[in-house]
């Protein structure tokens, strides 16, 4: 790991004065699940790390209604135990509870889980089914503006997630085929059952990373029925192809995991 | 540089490290706790695993910086005295180790899954989902999930080290 400074910042205005003052090299720190064996690796060398895990403003989850808010630097076992969240979307704390592993889960963070936007991450779909919003220190973007591609969101440098809210949809499920090694997705279907129809996102799968199936909602239009999906061809055009899996193999997985999801919708 | 200051097994410590020393080689290094070991580079293996503020979690994916103020035990910090804690008990018992290098991380793992879910309350599957995250090269986790489900039997029946389990 190369040389780097900490800073542990006690509010978001402070942390995002610390991290200014890295002058574009500075990075915000939550869990570090991401961000530490990316620099152990030398793949990232951010000249200040800028701790946001402490931050009181940025923790917690929060529901009202069916309005949800959970804070930038709430940890996925936190997300996964919440039993009022469980109470309106119990989709999203199995989705939480099944990332990585106990250790993982204790220390990674949603905020952390978006901004860095891996293609096998599981937020990012949740979120992009969800309809969700994520508000920064600068403004409030929609999921679908938010997620661009592998690794990519539309965060500005320096900017600052503090939240991510959504309203809890009538139904939802999420299934992950997880690879058994690092059990980040290969394939992961979450399914929401929105007013105006369902919306369907998949994520480990996309050449492009997280994307909403057409096809899959179309299929679902009628109802959240797992049977539906049985005549649904996913195209393995845009999956992506390593040594994991090939784009035809991925195309089945989606298929698979997406009855999973409509089936858990039901519970 | 940084001044570091935190509670190590009990004990208050402090010192000066680089703002990129991870958790783990400050205790092994500086305070010479090298019961908590390194098995991988990618945050994967589990072998590092320590408690922070009463959290199982990998003190290799952790800077010391950041455990600044919080709470820590080690696999050095179970046993009361020459009295082993439970797990540790029970993995002597089943033969829940060959080599023993992931050994201090799967029982570290094992506490806090027993604190967690409740002693006396785990069965074969959730002990083995929830040491997912800690990898063994030698047993074939068979005898390491047996010493995990004595020992939660054995601290619901109030086994001795309880308190100090709790604590932990
Ligand atoms: C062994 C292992 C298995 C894993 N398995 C899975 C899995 O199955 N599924 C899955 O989804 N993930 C998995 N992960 C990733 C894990 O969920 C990470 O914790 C998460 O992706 C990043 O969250 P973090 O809080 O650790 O972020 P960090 O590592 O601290 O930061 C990641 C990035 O986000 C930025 N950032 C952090 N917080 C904010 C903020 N509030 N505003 C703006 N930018 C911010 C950082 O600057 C950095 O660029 C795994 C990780 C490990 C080590
Ligand atoms: S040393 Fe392998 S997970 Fe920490
Ligand atoms: S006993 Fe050798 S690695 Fe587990």
């Amino acid at each position: 790991m190369l040389e780097t400074t900490y800073a542990r910042a006690g509010s978001v205005a402070e942390a995002v004065k610390l991290n200014k003052a890295g002058k574009g090299e500075g990075k915000y720190l939550a869990g570090g699940h991401t961000l530490i064996p990316a620099m152990k690796q030398r793949l990232a060398s951010p000249s200040v790390l800028v701790d946001v895990a402490r931050i009181g403003e940025l923790k917690g989850v929060k529901v009202t209604g069916r309005k949800v808010t959970i804070g930038a630097a709430t940890t996925h076992a936190e997300v996964a135990a919440d039993e009022k969240l469980r109470a309106v979307c119990p989709a999203l704390c199995h989705l939480a509870g099944h990332i990585g592993d106990q250790h993982v889960r204790h220390r990674g963070t949603i905020g952390g889980s978006i901004a860095n936007n891996d293609p096998a991450a599981d937020y990012p779909a949740a979120l992009l089914a969800l309809d969700a919003t994520i508000v920064t220190d600068k403004r409030e973007i929609a999921a679908d503006k938010f997620f661009k591609g592998l690794f990519e969101t539309s965060l500005k440098d320096g900017e600052l997630i503090k939240a991510v809210t959504f309203t809890a949809p009538a139904k939802a499920g999420y299934a992950k085929f997880p690879n058994p090694a690092s059990r980040y997705a290969m394939a992961g279907v979450f399914v929401a059952g929105q007013k105006d129809g369902p919306r369907v996102a998949v994520t480990g799968a996309g050449d492009d990373g997280v994307f909403r199936s057409k096809e899959l909602e179309a299929a679902l239009g009628k109802g959240l029925d797992a049977s539906k999906i049985d005549g649904v061809k996913v195209p393995p055009k845009g999956l992506m192809s390593d040594i994991h899996a090939t784009a035809e193999y991925r195309a089945a997985l989606v298929k698979a995991m997406a009855k999973r999801a409509a089936a858990a919708t039901a519970s | 540089m940084a001044k570091v200051s935190m509670t190590v097994n009990g004990r208050a410590v402090s010192g000066d490290v680089e703002d990129r020393t991870l958790l783990v080689h400050f205790l092994r290094e500086q305070l010479g706790l090298t019961g908590t070991h390194v098995g991988c580079d990618t945050s994967q293996c589990g072998a590092c695993v320590v408690h922070v503020d009463g959290k199982a979690a990998k003190s290799c994916t952790i800077l010391a910086a950041q455990a600044a103020g919080s709470t820590v035990v080690t696999i050095e910090g179970l046993a009361n005295g020459a009295e082993l804690h439970p797990v540790q008990a029970a993995f002597k018992e089943h033969h829940g180790l060959q080599c023993g290098f992931c050994t201090p991380g799967m029982i570290m793992a094992s506490v806090d899954l027993i604190n967690r879910v409740g002693p006396g309350k785990l069965d074969e599957k959730a002990v083995r989902e929830g040491l997912d995250g800690n990898i063994c090269r030698c047993t074939g986790y068979h005898n390491i999930v047996q010493a995990v489900l004595s020992a939660s039997n054995a601290m619901a029946k109030g086994g001795k080290g309880k308190a100090k389990a709790k604590a932990a």
